[in-house]
C-alpha cells in the first residue's frame, strides 16, 4: 500500500518543530509500524537527508521505549499495544497518518519524535523501592502472600514506564504511572514499612517535575498499552490521604 | 600459555570453593570504600544489580546505559523465567543437580567451579528479589510457584507470568534508583561507552559519547565493570533488542581483553518466521509452547503451504519429525537439537509458508485433549501476540515457527573473580563467556546476570581494589587524551565517508553471511568463504558507507554505524573460532563432526578447552590461547535425547 505520513520534525530542544509530509510506497501489511518508518528512513538516508529520529529498542512491547502519537492517539489506534506492536494491516491504502511525539511539559522534545522522560526515573528515585540491601534478607517463602494479592500487585507492576498515560492526559498528569508503583508496593508485605513515606515522596517529586493534576478523565488508562487500571489511582489517593493524616514527614 | 590464562579457581572440594574463597579474598575497610570509584557500563540485570550492590557497600559508582532509562535494558524482554535450586517443590532438586544439568546442558564446555558457584548463589537471588517486591507467581497457599522449563526434569523455574525479565529488572532498577537517591551511584543514561582507558596496564576509565549532545567525555575510576549484554545482533536479525551490540566488549578486546568462545551462539527454535526483507527483528515465542504444541512438516514437500490449508492435510501426510526421531524427549528436545532439525527439514524442501523457512507448531491435539479454555489460560497472551504479528489465529490453524539467533554464550574471557585478563576490568552477565559452555539452558541467563551482579562481583572486586592505591587519575592524563582523540577520529571518519550505502544495508549483508555460514550448521568450506566475504564487506563499509548528520547532536545513524563497524570485525573472529573448533558441541554444529545418525559429535580429547582470542592489530589474525577444562565432578557423556 501507499501512504502519506505527516511527521513532526524538530532538530533539537531549542529549535521549533513542524509537521513535514512524506510519501511511502510498497508498504506491506505484515510490516510493523516501526518497520514502515525504517523504510522511510532508509529512503531519506539514501537521499542524503536526516532520518526521522524515534525511540525504540525491544520492538516487542516491553521496554517502554517507543513512543509515538499516531493520528492523535498515543501508541496508535489499537488498544493495549505499544507503537512497536502495531502492524500496518491496521491501516489502509492511500491513508494519511500523522505522527507526533509525546506532548507534555515534563517530557521535553529532544529531537523529532524523541522526548526526555527522565522525570519518571526521578520519581522512582524518590521512593519507588523497598529499602533492602543485597544479602541478609529472609527466605523467599518465609512470608506467604495470598495469590489474589500477588496477582493484583503483579497487574500494577506490569507498567512499562512508557509515558503514554501522560501524553494522553489533557493535564499531562503522571498519576497512572505513579499509582502503579505505589499500589504494587502498598499491596505487598515487603512494601509496608515505607508505605507512607513512599507515597508522599513520590507525589512530591511528581509535583516538582511539573506534571499536571488528575481530573479523573480516564484517558490515561484507556491509552495505556498495559491496561493499568484506574483503580490504582483510587488506591494512590487513599494511600496519600492516610499518609498525610499520620505523616512522619512534617 | 597457561601463565597468561590463570582461571584462579580456588583449591578444595567443589562445594567449598566459594565459601573458602570469600574468606580468603582481601577486604576493603568500610571506611575506605568511599575512596574507590567504580564504573559500571550497562544497567541490565547484571549491571543494575552490580551497581546497586557496590553502591550499598559504599563505593562510588558511575553507571552508564545507552537507553533513555536504565529500566529499558534488554533484560526487560526475558519471558520464561529464572532457575534456582530452592527445591521448594520437593522434587529432588539440589545445588548439585542444577550444577550438573548446567554443565551437561552446556555440553561440557564450561568451567565447573564457576557453574557450581552459580547454582549455589541461585537460591539467594530469589530471596533478594522477593524482598525487593518482585511479584513472582504464587500458588493458592501463597507460596512461590515453579515450573519446569526447557526440558528440565525438575520444577525449578521461578516466573512472573511471561514477564520475568521485566519484573527482575524492575527490582534491580529499584535498588539502583535507591542508590542514585543516596548519592552513591551517578547515572549516565543515553551515554555510550566507546573505549576503555588503560594506565600502566590497568583499566582506569572509559570514554563515552553523550548521545544527546554528541560530547565525547572521559570518566576515570579505579576499576571498570562491563555488563553490556550479548552480541546476537551480529546476525542482524535476532530476538535481541535493536540496540544490543558488542561495541563495549569489542573495544575492550582491542585494548587487550581476550574474547572467549565467540562462535558459541544459541539459536532458539520457537520464533516467528521472517516475513520479508523489511523485517527488523525476530520475536521469540516462549519455549513453553513446546510443552503442548506438536512440531510437524508435510511428509512430501508442498510448496508454499499456508497454515489455513495445512489444517486440511491428513494425519498420514504429516511428519511429526521430533516425535519420530526422539521418542523419549519428543517436542521437548533441547534448543539446539530442535533448531537443527527444523533447518534440516527445510533444507529438504519440506519447509512451509511462503518462504519455505518455517515449520508448524500445532495445538490442535492439545485443544482437543484439554479444551480451548485451558490452552487459553496457559498461552492466551502468546496466542494473541502471534495473531497480532502474523494475522493467523493459532486456536484454529497451526502456528508457524522458525529458529532465530537468541543468545551468545561467548564473550569476554574472565577468571573465577569475573575479572578479564586486563587488571581492573571485569565482565558480567551475557557480556562474559562463563557458565553456559557451548549451550545455555532456558532460564539460566537471568540467574547468571543476577548472580554475577548481586553475589559474586561485590566480593571479588574488593580483592583487587584493596591492592591498589586510592589515588585518582585525572582525565587530563595522556592516556585519556589519546583515547578521546581516537574516538573522535573514528566518529569523524564515519561521517566523512559519505558513500552510497546505508549502515543497515551493510548490517543486513553481514547478517546473511553469518546466518548462512556461521549459523545453525557450519563447515570448513563455508566458513573459509565467509571469512573472505566479511573482509570484503568490511573494506567496502569503510569506503562506501553513508552516515548522515553531524557529530554534535542526537545522531542515530552514527550510533548504528559504530556498532556495525564493530560487528564487522567480530564476525570474522566468530568465523575463525568456528573454523578452529573442528568438533560439534552445543550450539556449534560442525558438519564434519557428527555421529552416524547425524547428531552432534564432541571430540573431548582435542577440544575440551575454552578458546580465548587475543587481538594483535587491525586486520591481523588473532592469537589463540586455550584454557584447558578439567572435569572432576561430572562425567563427560555424549548427550542423547533419543
Ligand atoms: C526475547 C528474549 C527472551 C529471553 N528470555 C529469557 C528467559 O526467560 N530466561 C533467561 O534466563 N534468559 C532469557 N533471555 C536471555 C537474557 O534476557 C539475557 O541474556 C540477559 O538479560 C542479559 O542481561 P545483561 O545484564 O547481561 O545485559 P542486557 O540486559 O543486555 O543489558 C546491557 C546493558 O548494557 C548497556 N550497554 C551496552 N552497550 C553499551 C555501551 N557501549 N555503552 C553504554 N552502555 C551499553 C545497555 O544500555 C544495557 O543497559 C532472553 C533473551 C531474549 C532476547
Ligand atoms: S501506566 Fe501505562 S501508559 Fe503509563 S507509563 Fe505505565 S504502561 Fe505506560
Ligand atoms: S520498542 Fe520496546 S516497547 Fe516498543
Amino acid at each position: 500500500m501507499n501512504l502519506t505520513l505527516k511527521i513532526w520534525r524538530q532538530k533539537n530542544a531549542q529549535e521549533k518543530g513542524k509537521m513535514v509530509p512524506y510519501e511511502v510506497s510498497e508498504v506491506s501489511p505484515d510490516m510493523s509500524f516501526l518497520e514502515m518508518i525504517d523504510v522511510l528512513n532508509e529512503q531519506l538516508v539514501k537521499d542524503g537527508d536526516e532520518p526521522v529520529h524515534f525511540d525504540h529498542d525491544c520492538r516487542e512491547g516491553i521496554c517502554g521505549m517507543c513512543s509515538m502519537v499516531i493520528n492523535g492517539r498515543p501508541h496508535g489506534p489499537k488498544q493495549h499495544i505499544t507503537t512497536c506492536q502495531l502492524h500496518m494491516r491496521s491501516f489502509s491504502d492511500g491513508e494519511t497518518i500523522t505522527i507526533e511525539p509525546w506532548r507534555a511539559g515534563s517530557f521535553p522534545v529532544v529531537k523529532d519524535l524523541v522526548v526526555d522522560r527522565s522525570a519518571f526515573d526521578r520519581i522512582i528515585q524518590a521512593g519507588g523501592y523497598v529499602s533492602v540491601n543485597t544479602g541478609g534478607v529472609p527466605d523467599a517463602n518465609a512470608i506467604p502472600i495470598p495469590k489474589r494479592i500477588a496477582d493484583e500487585a503483579f497487574d500494577a507492576a506490569t507498567c512499562i514506564g512508557c509515558g503514554a498515560c501522560v501524553a494522553a492526559c489533557k493535564n499531562a498528569s503522571a498519576m497512572l504511572f505513579v499509582s502503579a508503583k505505589v499500589a504494587q508496593l502498598a499491596m505487598l508485605p515487603q512494601g509496608q514499612v515505607e508505605r507512607r513515606n513512599r507515597v508522599e515522596k513520590m507525589i512530591a517529586q511528581m509535583d516538582e517535575e511539573g506534571f499536571g493534576a488528575c481530573t479523573n478523565t480516564g484517558a490515561c488508562s484507556a491509552e495505556c498499552p498495559k491496561d493499568i487500571s484506574l483503580t490504582n489511582i483510587a488506591k494512590l489517593n487513599r494511600e496519600y490521604m492516610s499518609a498525610k493524616l499520620t505523616s512522619d514527614n512534617i | 600459555m597457561s601463565t597468561v590464562l590463570n582461571s584462579k579457581v580456588p583449591e578444595g572440594p567443589i562445594a567449598e570453593k566459594w565459601s573458602k574463597h570469600k574468606f580468603n579474598v582481601k577486604l576493603v575497610n568500610p571506611a575506605n570504600k568511599r575512596k574507590y570509584d567504580i564504573i559500571v557500563v550497562g544497567t541490565g540485570l547484571a549491571g543494575a544489580s552490580a551497581a546497586a550492590s557496590l553502591g550499598e557497600l559504599g563505593y562510588n559508582v558511575q553507571a552508564f546505559c545507552f537507553q533513555d532509562s536504565p529500566r529499558r535494558a534488554h533484560s526487560i524482554a526475558a519471558q520464561g523465567g529464572i532457575n534456582a535450586a530452592k527445591n521448594y517443590q520437593n522434587d529432588g532438586d539440589s545445588i548439585h543437580r542444577l550444577f550438573y544439568d548446567t554443565v551437561k546442558g552446556g555440553d561440557y564446555r564450561s568451567r565447573e567451579a564457576n557453574v557450581y558457584r552459580l547454582a549455589e548463589v541461585s537460591v539467594n537471588i530469589i530471596d533478594q528479589c522477593v524482598a525487593q517486591g518482585v511479584p513472582f507467581a504464587r500458588d493458592y497457599g501463597g507460596l512461590l510457584s515453579n515450573r519446569s522449563f526447557g526440558g528440565a526434569q525438575v520444577s525449578r523455574t521461578f516466573y512472573a507470568r511471561g514477564q520475568t525479565g521485566q519484573q527482575l529488572l524492575l527490582g534491580a532498577y529499584s535498588a539502583l534508583s535507591r542508590q542514585v537517591a543516596n548519592g552513591k551511584v551517578k547515572l549516565h543514561s543515553r551515554s555510550e561507552m566507546l573505549d576503555i582507558v588503560m594506565v600502566d596496564g590497568k583499566a582506569r576509565g572509559i570514554v563515552t559519547r553523550d548521545l544527546i549532545t554528541g560530547k565525547i567525555e572521559s570518566h576515570s575510576a579505579h576499576a571498570v565493570v562491563l555488563a553490556t549484554g550479548g552480541y546476537g545482533n551480529v546476525f542482524f536479525l535476532s530476538t535481541n533488542a535493536m540496540g544490543s551490540n558488542v561495541t563495549a566488549a569489542w573495544r575492550a578486546h582491542k585494548k587487550g581483553a581476550f574474547f572467549a568462545n565467540p562462535c558459541f551462539t544459541q539459536i532458539h527454535p520457537t520464533c516467528i518466521p521472517v516475513s520479508g526483507d523489511h523485517q527488523s527483528k525476530l520475536t521469540l515465542m516462549s519455549e513453553s509452547l513446546r510443552n503442548d504444541g506438536r512440531v510437524w512438516v508435510p511428509k512430501k514437500a508442498i510448496k508454499g503451504l499456508l497454515a489455513k490449508d495445512a489444517v486440511k492435510l491428513a494425519e498420514e501426510d504429516r511428519d511429526y519429525y521430533l516425535e519420530r526421531k526422539y521418542p523419549s524427549f519428543g517436542n521437548l528436545v533441547p534448543r539446539d537439537v530442535a533448531s537443527r532439525n527444523a533447518k534440516t527439514v527445510c533444507d529438504e524442501g519440506r519447509g512451509v509458508g511462503t518462504t519455505g523457512l518455517a515449520v508448524f507448531l500445532d495445538f490442535k491435539d492439545a485443544i482437543k485433549r484439554d479444551g480451548k479454555d485451558l490452552i487459553e489460560a496457559k498461552y492466551g497472551n502468546l496466542f494473541d501476540m502471534y495473531q497480532q504479528i502474523t494475522g493467523d489465529n493459532p486456536y484454529e490453524v497451526p502456528m508457524m515457527i522458525y529458529p532465530a539467533v537468541h543468545y551468545t554464550m561467548g564473550g569476554l574471557w574472565v577468571d573465577y573473580n569475573l575479572q578479564t585478563n586486563v587488571p581492573g576490568l571485569y565482565a558480567l552477565g551475557e557480556c562474559n563467556f562463563s557458565d553456559h559452555g557451548a549451550n545455555r539452558l532456558g532460564a539460566s541467563a537471568l540467574m547468571q546476570g543476577l548472580a554475577d551482579g548481586y553475589f559474586v562481583l561485590p566480593y571479588t572486586i574488593g580483592d583487587y581494589l584493596s591492592g591498589i592505591s586510592y589515588e585518582k587519575i585525572p582525565t587530563t592524563h595522556e592516556s585519556f587524551v589519546k583515547a578521546e582523540k581516537e574516538v573522535k577520529d573514528t566518529v569523524n571518519k564515519l561521517l566523512s565517508i559519505k558513500g552510497s550505502k546505508t549502515v543497515d544495508e551493510f548490517h543486513k549483508k553481514l547478517g546473511h553471511i553469518m546466518w548462512d555460514y556461521c549459523g545453525m550448521s557450519r563447515n570448513e568450506e563455508g566458513l573459509k568463504k565467509a571469512k573472505g566475504m566479511i573482509r570484503e564487506l568490511r573494506e567496502e563499509f569503510w569506503k562506501d558507507v553513508n552516515v548522515v548528520g553531524s557529530p554534535d547532536e542526537l545522531n542515530m545513524s552514527l550510533e548504528k554505524a559504530g556498532r556495525v563497524a564493530d560487528f564487522l570485525e567480530l564476525g570474522e573472529l566468530m568465523v575463525d573460532d568456528a573454523l578452529h573448533r573442528e568438533e560439534s558441541c552445543g550450539g556449534h554444529f560442525r558438519e564434519e563432526s557428527q555421529t552416524p545418525e547425524g547428531e552432534a559429535l564432541r571430540i573431548d580429547k582435542k577440544f575440551s578447552f575454552v578458546s580465548a582470542w587475543e587481538f594483535t592489530g587491525e586486520n591481523q589474525e588473532e592469537n589463540l590461547h586455550k584454557e584447558e577444562l578439567e572435569f572432576e565432578n561430572v562425567k563427560l557423556t555424549q548427550r542423547s535425547y533419543k
